[in-house]
């Protein structure tokens, strides 16, 4: 045996290293008519690497405290030896987060990857994106300009919408009587350490209970059903090497375009680092127009589609709870958009347009005009109307449509 | 090795008894942790009413001043503005200050102020908490006919008259806020207590 080998041998022993590599790598069966959507996923864990790693560089630099934080960006961006690629790569890694795990959520939803058996595969993923929205929100504090602390601002009022605790509840979330540096510092805390935690644990978990059921795909079709006299499914290929030399090669394409963001691009046109947060916090002074980044603007149009606050807050937050109820709310036979009906595909279609329709809802000015003289604010309540109508009326769906087959085994398209 | 002299209730009950303690000391242990995240005592003192002079502000005139960190406005009323106030009733949400957070009790009156020429209130529009624009001009061109004057949102486009009353149909639920306050001397305010009361202020 070769020294190598050895070594091996002397841990497996104590640790069970080749057994976990056979497990989620070698022995891992995934279907083998993957396509384009499943790139997103690697995608994300990807950015997630990028997001440590520049996380924890910029921590070296910043200084959490309202006289300091803002400085300290400067700082960072413009005497820190590659600070300012170390702080791009991290702002522009938020909405690459956001970006390919929207598309990863879309494949779900094309091919039924939340149906039964995969539901807590679903589910666990929901709170992954749960806590990306509060990551993101937290983080969006700490350069202390001023879209930073009215954002902060208008989140907190929204919260006060909550009957009797409201007022209280967001007392003791800032630790002030106002957005102060005793929020920041909680706030740095909450977005360094704690969240990241419960974040790579709900990512283990992810792929724990995507590796327990095995992968879906495009087809929808359970490759667990044909196996050969091994046991292994017929339809399947080993994850590694199959995959991971596939995924190597999506991920340098993603990353070419990724930084090619980051080095020509990196304020997104103003989407990615908005304009008024160059500008050192002034809580006695509003921007003229306040948004959130884009990626949370489809629930921040909700939110203001509807004229009551209180029921906005509710609106907002079940648009976010529907999701989690996908598993139960899809009673279709068949998993794939492939095989089931023109109304499902329909149905599909028009949600992802209202979904991007209200990501632009959100930057805009409520009463400025979108075509035919349709004002914003109008096209966002139309659109919030469809968002709702699409869960609830997925139930229903099944006994007006006719499905097709899935087939017996995958079919792989050249 | 099976044993059939193992009393299960007594098993149950030591379960249940520790189980009961772990959970008060879950609750115990969690106190500080929970606790830290209130108003410290520095922001507690920061917090602390301020007592300004208004003697100067002539009518018709503006000033901020800072408390807790929120921008509360004082603004002196011309007898017009006052009757002004009385026009437009009809066109507001609570011009009767029935939502009792808003204001104190003693701000509960149709000027929403201890005298009425001098108006106090926390300069953040009750919407998503913006900082309101002063429009104290009669400008219908720019607010339509039943405009006296009064506060304009630019972020949701919410409109307050001049005792902060929020108008019917924009996105702001309830008026401006009025601070606790109350009188030193005739020309002196102290804002964020309303001198009866000693907690008001550190609360």
């Amino acid at each position: 045996m070769t020294v190598s080998a050895n070594v091996l041998a002397w841990v497996d022993k104590r640790f069970p290293a080749s057994k976990m590599f056979k497990e989620h790598m070698s022995e891992y069966y995934a279907p083998k008519n993957f396509n384009f959507w499943y790139f997103f996923g690697v995608f994300a864990l990807v950015v997630l690497v990028n997001q440590l790693l520049t996380g924890i560089w910029l921590t070296m630099f910043y200084e959490p405290s309202a006289d300091g934080a803002f400085d300290a960006v400067q700082y960072i961006m413009y005497d820190v030896s590659y600070g300012d690629i170390l702080r791009y790569l991290h702002s522009t890694g938020a909405s690459a987060f956001f970006l390919v795990v929207y598309l990863h959520m879309f494949r779900g939803l094309l091919y039924g990857s939340y149906k039964a058996p995969r539901e807590l595969v679903w589910i666990i993923g929901m709170f992954i994106y749960l806590i990306l929205m509060a990551e993101a929100f937290f983080g969006y504090l700490l350069p202390w300009g001023q879209m930073s602390y009215w954002g902060a601002q208008v989140i907190f009022n929204l919260a006060s919408a909550i009957p009797v605790y409201g007022a209280d509840l967001i007392e003791w979330i800032r630790g002030d009587y106002l957005i102060s540096g005793a929020t920041l510092n909680r706030y740095f805390a909450v977005h360094v350490v704690a969240l990241p935690i419960i974040l790579l644990g709900l990512i283990v978990a992810h792929i724990i209970a995507l590796h327990e059921v095995g992968s879906n795909n495009p087809d929808g079709v359970d490759i667990k059903e044909k196996k050969d006299e091994n046991g292994i499914p017929l339809d399947g290929i080993p994850f590694h090497p199959y995959y991971t030399v596939h995924d190597l090669q999506g991920i340098v394409v993603f990353l070419f375009v990724f930084l090619a963001v980051v080095f020509f691009f990196p304020d997104g046109g103003g989407y990615f680092l908005e304009k008024p947060n160059f500008e050192p916090a002034n809580g006695l002074k509003t921007p003229d127009h306040i948004a959130p980044v884009w990626y949370f603007t489809p629930f921040y149009a909700i939110l203001r589609s509807v004229p009551d606050k209180l029921l906005g807050v509710i609106a907002m937050g079940a648009a976010i709870a529907f999701l989690f109820l996908l598993p139960w709310l899809d009673r279709s036979p068949v998993r794939s958009m492939r095989y089931k009906g023109l109304i499902s595909r329909i149905a599909l279609g028009i949600f992802v347009i209202c979904f991007v329709l209200l990501g632009v809802c959100g930057v805009k000015p409520p009463d400025g005009d979108f075509i035919f003289g349709l004002s914003w604010k109008v096209t966002g309540q139309i659109c919030t109307a469809f968002y709702f109508l699409w869960f609830i009326t997925m139930p229903f769906i099944p006994m007006f449509e006719k499905t097709k087959t899935p087939p017996e085994r995958l079919k792989v398209t050249h | 090795m099976i044993r059939d002299d193992i009393d299960h209730e007594r098993r149950k009950l030591f379960i249940g008894l520790t189980g009961a303690v772990g959970a008060v000391g879950a609750v115990g242990a969690a106190v500080p942790f929970v606790g830290s995240w209130m108003p410290s005592a520095k922001a507690r003192a920061a917090g602390a009413p301020v007592t300004v002079d208004v003697g100067k502000l002539m009518p018709g005139q503006k000033m901020v001043v800072e408390w807790r960190g929120k921008p509360v406005w004082v603004i002196r009323r011309t007898p017009d503005m006052l009757n002004d106030l009385t026009k437009i009733v009809d066109e507001l949400r609570d011009p009767n200050s029935e939502v009792e957070t808003q204001q104190p009790k003693y701000a509960a009156n149709k000027t929403r102020a201890i005298k009425e020429e001098l108006l106090v209130l926390v300069g953040l529009c009750t919407h998503l908490g913006c900082s309101p624009l002063f429009k104290p001009e009669v400008d219908t061109a720019e607010f339509g006919k039943n405009w006296f004057g009064g506060f304009y949102c630019p972020c949701h486009g919410s409109k307050f008259d001049l005792a902060g009353r929020v108008y019917k149909g924009v996105p702001a639920p309830t008026n401006l806020e009025v601070p606790p306050y109350f009188y030193v001397t005739d020309e002196v305010i102290t804002i964020g207590d309303d001198g009866s009361s000693t907690e008001e202020g550190v609360a």
